[in-house]
């Protein structure tokens, strides 16, 4: 299983955060610390894995952000780069050519989409349609909400 | 009070900030604010702060004044106000404090709600964070979820099943029956969480997975079907339809087939075809590979297979993407040990590996080569590896030189090929090789009669060029001060002997002695190094002078030396030449005895130098810093006993095998039994001194036993309790012989489980005479102060006839009374 997904920023800027284990705030803040000192300092053009304690952290740039997963040992980390990639996708396809700025200012979105594609540290749906079209339902009903009658067509 | 502002501005607002101090008083202000909102209970605006807050939480800022409110939004009707407070929840609330129970209602109110979206985040948040509690309260309407027709929620079902039997393994049982048709699903989302969750099931419970065990020809179909079926656009990466399918699939097969012949079979088949059809081309083919690669490896497939699946890993360390060829080598490295002969087909290639640029890549190419070297290939492999270790960061030269050591130690050709590369090794990395390093090359020297006057050579002239390098000093001095008149004579036969004076090496010696390069240690040594001379020169009086100066040296060590060496000039001056005189050759097991050289802490020198049969030490070195330290620096040496025939270099290795799943006692061996009996580890001391500690009488009371009898060999325990302590048995084996030939090189080794300490003392002798004609007894000191059951496993090694013997056994008949 996937243990957390962190995106940062070149500077080291927390932009996202995900856990899938219970850990401290304080272990959470010693992580992302370690996770951004450690990636940002590799240098260019080397693999895009890392040993980190037990786990392996697959990490890979998109233009300034650094997407990093840290997986468990049976993890297939080919498979986690193409994991980090379809998480990419459907933040391009809802925000439309995503860049950093779409995940600072809709950090809580961004957090809906990958509440759609992952949970508990695995694979939810490999599907993007079936991803893309849940959100944007679930937008619908919040539009909804500011509506008088709280009425909703479902879409399975 | 003004509406509280909206995120997206205050997201702005922020950013503005150019200070961090900046930033801080706008949120403390925001704080403020919304702390004051949520006080005034505003139903309106509390999902908008609760939002602030989250971002807020994200910069770093303390935020657990908005778990209450989390909890509030969660209990809303409107769906906005539950998003974001299930998105809190899983944020700020952690399982640790009980607020987070109080979701527990809520959540399950939420999964029967009549919108599956709100379904879907209260399985998702149950998913991703539900605590064992939680669990236990909500896995029944999990299980119900996971028999729905709705798709959208039963692959969330799935998951969170999967969650839940993570959190309570106790649970599983109850998620069986939903579990009968999940795999009859044409969705692929379910598809996928199902195969997570029957794997899940499989790796917890061995009835599971036999149980489960027949769906594998219908996994192969499913497999099968998504790789020869047509262009799917909604699943489709990079022409490959749902790799992540695949790869799931593939890993719940790794796991089904192991250890099991007839799903192995089943499923060979699909793997042949994955692994010669998927395209390679993207990254995500060879993901998919790659799990094939490891599936194969694991279960019993034929062959060729196994062949097929290293000629990948071979192909793939060709391939231009480092991602793929630090796989290859991470995979190489698991089955190097059980696929040899594969692997050892594409060594070349993974040398090449070594001149990588990237970092991972050549630690895991140098782990894999030294993995792969052979008597065959030593030569080769060993001229790659020694230039590898000339160009490396300072971080691979430890692991290397230790590489090196260890493959040269096991293979090497020929002694002076030997004394060559490790030469080579001390003079390119001499700083950074392990401490136990100069001992063992200083046993290895010893031996190599022969290599004597080459390797004093070859060592002089490397101090000439460079003595900042510790370990390659230490290793010169001491042969310097050993062989230096096979230097100063000129007797090199292997390459031309240079011509060197007394003086001239003198100065050398000096020269460390007083140079700011060399460490307390290396001055220990090459004073030492002076003295040993002082037998082989003529230049006495020069010796003389140097060792009276260092009596006043502010270095207590040099001091104490120089004194000793002082006296042994003017009261023991008789003496001298014996206590000076050559090391004899050390087996090539060792114990960490005191030196038998040295020995100026008044005690009788000769009765050091007669013990013969204990072989001198691995580490005279060590001995020399510990001249006046008796009980000494045990838990440096990893060395069992006396006369255990054990290689030092690899002590720690060896100690392993013997072992197996009996572990050693705190650390590499068991307590070590020095040579001289007043030296024994503090535990053991209490009590007792020199005494002699076997005792041919039976204890009171305890029956002896026989611990093993074998092809004329018997081996009889004696015990008895050693006062003050009761928690120590003594236990004396009797070795006796009953063939009508002598068994010689007798040597015996043991060892007990973690939690008992070992102790072996001096034996009595190595030779086991023939026909019963007489016995050799050792004494076995064991601590047990967990009063467990002892168990031991010895290891016997003999010459008999000619042929060396060697067998392992366990025993385990203990009379009670000697471990309770």
């Amino acid at each position: 299983m996937m243990r957390f997904m962190l995106l940062f920023s070149r500077q080291g800027r927390l932009r996202l955060q995900k856990w899938f284990t219970a850990i401290s705030e304080r272990e959470k803040k010693k992580i992302i610390r370690e996770m951004t000192t450690m990636v940002l300092a590799r240098p260019p053009r080397t693999c895009n894995f890392l040993r980190w304690k037990d786990l392996k952290i697959v990490y890979k740039r998109y233009a300034s952000l650094y997407f990093c997963l840290g997986v468990e040992d049976e993890e297939n980390e080919l498979l986690a780069l193409e994991i980090i990639h379809r998480y990419v996708e459907l933040l391009d396809k809802y925000f439309g050519n995503v860049c950093e700025l779409d995940i600072i200012f809709n950090f809580e979105k961004a957090y809906f989409i990958l509440d759609e594609f992952l949970m508990g540290g695995e694979i939810q749906e490999t599907s993007k349609q079936i991803v893309n079209r849940a959100i944007e339902s679930s937008d619908m009903l919040q539009e909804d909400d500011h509506s008088e009658w709280y009425d909703v067509e479902l879409f399975g | 009070m003004p509406a509280p502002i909206r995120l997206r501005e205050l997201i702005r607002t922020i950013r503005t900030a150019r200070t961090q101090a900046e930033e801080r008083e706008m949120i403390q202000k925001e704080c403020a604010a919304i702390r004051s909102s949520f006080r005034e209970e505003d139903n309106t605006y509390r999902c908008r702060n609760v939002a602030k807050l989250l971002y807020m939480h994200m910069l770093g800022y303390p935020a657990h004044f908005g778990q209450l409110e989390c909890l509030k939004l969660i209990a809303s009707q409107k769906f906005t106000d539950k998003r974001i407070g299930y998105l809190g929840a899983m944020l700020l609330l952690d399982e640790r404090q009980d607020v987070h129970l109080l979701m527990t209602n809520c959540i399950k109110n939420d999964l029967n709600h009549s919108t599956q979206y709100v379904q879907g985040l209260a399985l998702c948040t149950l998913g991703c964070m539900g605590s064992s509690e939680m669990c236990r309260d909500l896995a029944g309407e999990v299980e119900k979820l996971l028999k729905t027709s709705n798709s959208y929620l039963r692959k969330k079902a799935a998951l969170c099943a999967v969650h839940v039997i993570r959190k309570v393994p106790e649970l599983m049982e109850m998620f069986l029956p939903a579990t009968k048709n999940l795999l009859s699903e044409k969705n692929h989302g379910v598809l996928h969480t199902s195969v997570v969750l029957l794997t899940e099931m499989c790796e917890r419970s061995p009835d599971m997975l036999s149980h489960f065990r027949k769906l594998v020809p219908q996994l192969v179909r499913i497999l099968k079907n998504l790789i020869m079926s047509g262009y799917s656009p909604e699943h489709d990466v990079s022409g490959i339809s749902d790799p992540f399918l695949q790869v799931r699939i593939l890993r719940l097969l790794r796991i089904l087939g192991k250890n099991d012949d007839d799903s192995s079979e089943a499923m060979n088949d699909i793997l042949a075809q994955v692994a010669t059809n998927t395209e390679t081309s993207k990254n995500v083919g060879n993901a998919i590979l790659y799990e094939t690669v490891l599936t194969i490896m694991d279960i019993k497939s034929e062959s060729g297979l196994r062949v097929l699946a290293i000629n990948i890993l071979g192909r793939f360390l060709l391939n231009n993407d480092k991602n793929i060829r630090y796989v290859a080598l991470t995979s190489l490295l698991k089955t190097v040990q059980t696929d040899h002969n594969a692997v050892q087909r594409h060594r070349s290639t993974i040398v090449d590996c070594l001149k990588d640029l990237d970092v991972s890549i050549k630690r895991r190419a140098m782990e894999l080569s030294f993995a792969l070297v052979n008597g065959n290939n030593i030569r080769g492999m060993m001229k790659e590896l020694l230039y590898f270790l000339d160009s490396c960061d300072p971080d691979f030269k430890a692991d290397c030189a230790s590489g090196v050591f260890l493959a040269a130690e096991k293979y090497a050709p020929s002694k002076r090929w030997h004394i060559d590369t490790i030469m080579r090794v001390l003079t390119t990395a001499g700083s950074y090789v392990r401490d136990d390093s100069v001992p063992n090359l200083i046993q290895l020297i010893t031996n190599s009669v022969e290599m004597h006057a080459y390797t004093v050579q070859r060592l002089y002239k490397a101090l000439l060029d460079d003595i900042s390098q510790q370990p390659l000093v230490q290793v010169a001095s001491w042969c310097i001060g050993e062989y230096g008149d096979l230097l100063v004579s000129g007797q090199c036969e292997e390459e031309e002997p240079i011509q060197v004076t007394e003086d001239e090496v003198l100065d050398v010696l000096e020269g460390l002695l007083v140079s700011n390069l060399s460490t307390p240690v290396t001055r220990g040594y090459s004073l030492t190094a002076i003295m040993k001379l002082s037998t082989r020169f003529s230049s006495v009086n020069r010796i003389k002078k140097v060792v009276s100066i260092y009596g006043s040296s502010i270095d207590v060590e040099l001091q104490q030396r120089a004194v000793e060496y002082n006296a042994l000039f003017k009261k023991y001056d008789h003496m001298r030449p014996a206590l000076l005189e050559r090391m004899p050759i050390m087996e090539k097991s060792a114990s960490n005895g005191p030196t038998e050289i040295v020995q100026t802490n008044g005690e009788a020198e000769p009765s050091a130098v007669e013990s013969k049969h204990p072989p001198p030490v691995t580490q005279p070195t060590n001995q020399a810093n510990d001249l006046l330290d008796l009980l000494g620096g045990n838990d440096v040496v990893p060395v069992i006993q006396t006369t255990m025939p054990t290689k030092p270099a690899s002590a720690g290795g060896e100690l392993l095998d013997l072992l197996g799943d009996l572990s050693l006692s705190g650390g590499p061996a068991p307590a070590p039994a020095p040579s001289v009996p007043a030296s024994q580890p503090p535990f053991l001391l209490d009590g007792l001194s020199s005494q002699p500690l076997f005792n041919d009488i039976a204890a009171a009371g305890i029956p002896p036993m026989t611990a093993y009898s074998k092809n004329g060999l018997k081996i009889d325990f004696t015990f008895e309790r050693a006062n003050p302590n009761p928690n120590i048995a003594v236990i004396t084996i009797h070795a006796t012989n009953s063939t009508e030939a002598e068994m010689t090189d007798f040597v015996f080794q043991a060892a007990v489980p973690k939690t008992f300490q070992l102790q072996l003392l001096s034996p009595s002798s190595n030779v086991v005479p023939a026909l019963n004609q007489g016995t050799v007894t050792q004494v076995i000191r064991v601590l047990n102060q967990q009063k467990q059951q002892l168990r031991m496993r010895i290891k016997l090694t003999y010459t008999h006839k000619g042929s060396a013997v060697q067998d392992l056994a366990e025993v385990n008949n203990f009379p009670p009374q000697s471990w309770q």
